[in-house]
């Protein structure tokens, strides 16, 4: 297949590497969960959720970084750079957009924190990491709202298992944050 | 230069990847919270003592290098 | 604990005795004269000034002397830390750490500095520092402004703990007739902390005057590096401060005229228990605790062992007691530990054991529930030792206690656990008999008796850290 800027080559990439990016940021969610929520069993020591979570959510970066490029660079759509990190800074289906904008800045604010989690310190630490259950919501709204995919069955279930997955671990680790908070 | 390893008992909450990445080291009492089986890391272990260290959820495990004679 | 019956001269009858109730004895007047100190006579020192009221600042200066430095004729006195260091003095609270080198790492510090005096005295079995604070308030604020000057500071507190409304009133009274007399450069700001007894820790009382809880924090930073505000700040106990404000106005050699050439001067010591006069006396030290005893009108009933330091002190039994002189390194080589100079006498009729589970059952109680050894084990070890102490009667009871010290000790971000632990160990080592007769049989018929320790009632104690 020649690669083509014009052609739907790069379209299909960037709607392949969102929706692995999703899939990754899902992941990455879940394994944050469990190591919050202390899983560990004989076979999956803790330091394994943790390490897991880390490197997924690196993962997470290079495809979006795929995914914007890719974006980017296709003349199909004249979508600048800018607006990967500015909402409405296109005008191409502009609301949907800017939640991609959004859920990107809410990352780089997750990832930039954790690099030097060192020197900010744990508890300024974890008042932004909390910005995780914004960003997964906004990266999904992101995905089905701007998507043309979400028609195709499969991707549709896709999206509603990562949700289930997501909204029950979720739901369960701030219930046990409330009981911990209560006593 | 000597290596040694320090527990915030306050910042501590039993999380347990230390004892997990550093069993020749740290070990956990009957509450779940590490014991320090010696203060002096040696030399083969210092790069899993600050894996230790990062991986710590809450930054509890400190490892500390003072200037001093390495015994 | 919050009464103090006053008859300074006449020593009280037995039956006054009650756990919390000391009377305070001082020498009768006519043994000394106010003003500078005489020769021959080494005490009392602190508790010369003292009355059946609080001193005012005029009887205190008329008494004292005048507060140097106010250009009286002495000329350009030395450096108040030099003179400091050269007297020797360490600190009164309990840790024992040399005071002019406290004051002057602070010193050293960059920007301005902070003063707290700690009036707090967490400890119930302590009322040394009520006395200072009730009776003698101006010889603590003087050591305070003095403090102050000599280190740079701008700003300067003074902590007792906040549900004693009556002494907050008193001092914030003598605060006010020195600001009228122009006296303190820096006003002192009297504050009460929670009524907590890791409240009255050093990092605690940093903590919670800058915002927070008043529970321990764990160090690096140490107060004298970054304490108040950020700014190096000097915690002092206010009886180290009561003799800064000496030494300044008469001089190291005079501090180092009473006590030995390794623990020079005078201290305080809050004795009770089973003796004639219980009360705060002013010894000289390295005076042996058998004489204390004796200060303070000997033995009622016979006894079998000291309580030496206070509940981060140790049991010693009688006889190993008696001699050993009242400095850190006598009684640390004792096995012992000064704490804030308290001696409380327990009687032949007495169980320790009993009295030391239901102390560490307090103290468990009072932890700050930061640290899991100490927020875990305290209420195991007082489980423990409860068990045997009251039920016994069960193989191993005594092994599964010496099992739980290691586990706890040093493990805390204060010495709160620490406390505890060398008390249980105290008390195992010096009752061993007892131990393993509790372990066979059960409760002696001394745990039957009222209790000896003093502790807060309940009413008194605070809930919440503020």
């Amino acid at each position: 297949m020649s690669f083509s800027l014009h052609g739907p080559g790069l379209w299909y990439a960037t709607r392949a590497t969102g929706l692995v990016t999703l899939l990754l940021l899902t992941v990455s969610v879940l394994l944050g969960i469990l190591t919050a929520g202390r899983f560990s069993s004989a076979h999956w020591p803790r330091f394994l959720s943790q390490g897991l979570h880390r490197n997924i959510s690196l993962l997470v970066l290079v495809f979006l970084a795929l995914h914007v490029g890719t974006t980017v660079i296709d003349t199909y759509t004249s979508i600048p750079l800018a607006a990967a990190f500015i909402p409405f800074a296109s005008s191409y289906k502009a609301a949907w957009l800017s939640l991609g904008a959004v859920a990107l800045d809410l990352l780089a604010a997750l990832v930039a924190t954790s690099l030097v989690r060192n020197r900010i310190g744990h508890r300024t630490w974890r008042r932004v990491h909390w910005l995780a259950y914004a960003c997964w919501p906004v990266a999904m709204a992101h995905g089905l709202g701007i998507g043309t995919d979400r028609n195709a069955a499969w991707v549709f279930a896709l999206a509603v298992a990562c949700g289930v997955f997501v909204l029950s671990a979720a739901g369960w680790r701030l219930a046990a944050a409330a009981r911990a908070g209560a006593q | 230069m000597r290596v040694t390893l320090r527990v915030n008992p306050i910042a501590c909450v039993r999380h347990g990847m230390c004892a997990e990445l550093l069993p020749e080291l740290i070990q956990l009492d009957q509450w779940g919270y590490p014991i320090l089986t010696a203060k002096t890391v040696p030399r083969p272990l210092v790069d899993h003592a600050r894996r230790a260290a990062q991986a710590c959820p809450t930054l509890a495990l400190l490892v500390q290098e003072t200037a001093g004679k390495h015994r | 604990m919050t009464t103090m019956a006053l008859s300074p001269y006449r020593p009280q009858p037995p039956e006054a005795r009650r756990p919390g109730v000391v009377p305070t004895r001082a020498l009768p007047p006519g043994a000394r004269q106010p003003g500078v100190p005489q020769p021959g006579v080494r005490l009392p020192r602190l508790l010369a000034g003292i009355g059946a009221r609080p001193a005012g600042l005029e009887h205190h200066d008329r008494f004292y002397g005048p507060m140097p430095g106010r250009g009286r004729g002495r000329g350009r006195p030395r450096r108040l830390i030099d003179v400091v260091e050269a007297s020797g003095l360490t600190g009164r609270g309990g840790a024992g750490f040399p005071a002019g080198r406290k004051m002057r790492s602070v010193a050293a510090g960059p920007g301005s500095k902070v003063v707290v005096a700690n009036g707090a005295e967490g400890e119930p079995a302590s009322l040394k520092d009520r006395l200072l604070l009730t009776r003698l308030p101006h010889l603590v604020l003087d050591g305070i402004a003095l403090a102050a000057e000599a280190v740079g500071a701008n700003e300067s507190y003074l902590c007792v703990h906040g549900n004693q409304e009556m002494l907050l009133d008193s001092l914030h009274d003598a605060v006010e007739e020195r600001q009228a007399a122009g006296r303190d450069p820096v006003r002192i700001r009297v504050a009460g902390l929670p009524g907590r007894y890791v409240s009255s820790e050093q990092s605690s009382i940093v903590h919670y005057l800058n915002g927070g809880p008043g529970i321990p924090t764990f160090s690096p930073p140490r107060p004298h590096e970054r304490g108040v505000n950020g700014s190096p700040t000097l915690v002092h106990n206010v009886e180290t401060l009561a003799h800064l404000a000496l030494i300044a106005r008469y001089g190291d050699r005079w501090f180092r005229g009473a006590g030995l050439p390794s623990a020079p001067g005078s201290m305080l010591v809050t004795v009770s228990g089973a003796v004639a006069w219980p009360g705060v006396y002013e010894i000289e030290m390295g005076t042996p605790i058998g004489r204390v005893v004796m200060l303070a009108g000997g033995p009622v009933e016979p006894l079998q062992a000291l309580l030496v330091g206070g509940y981060f002190g140790a049991w010693l039994p009688v006889q190993a007691a008696w001699p050993v002189p009242m400095t850190h390194a006598g009684l640390k080589a004792a096995g012992g530990a000064m704490g804030a100079g308290i001696v409380i006498a327990l009687p032949a009729s007495c169980c320790p054991l009993a009295e030391t589970a239901r102390v560490v059952r307090y103290l468990a109680e009072e932890t700050a529930s930061q640290c899991g050894p100490c927020m875990f084990g305290l209420p195991a070890l007082a489980d423990a030792l409860g068990h045997l102490a009251y039920s016994g009667g069960r193989n191993g009871a005594i092994d599964r206690i010496t099992a739980l010290i290691p586990v706890i000790e040093g493990r805390g971000a204060c010495r709160h656990p620490d406390g505890a632990t060398q008390l249980v160990r105290s008390v195992l080592r010096a009752f061993p008999a007892d131990a393993r007769w509790h372990e066979r049989r059960g409760a002696c018929a001394g745990v039957a008796r009222p209790p000896l320790l003093p502790l807060p009632d309940d009413e008194e104690r605070d809930r919440d850290f503020g």
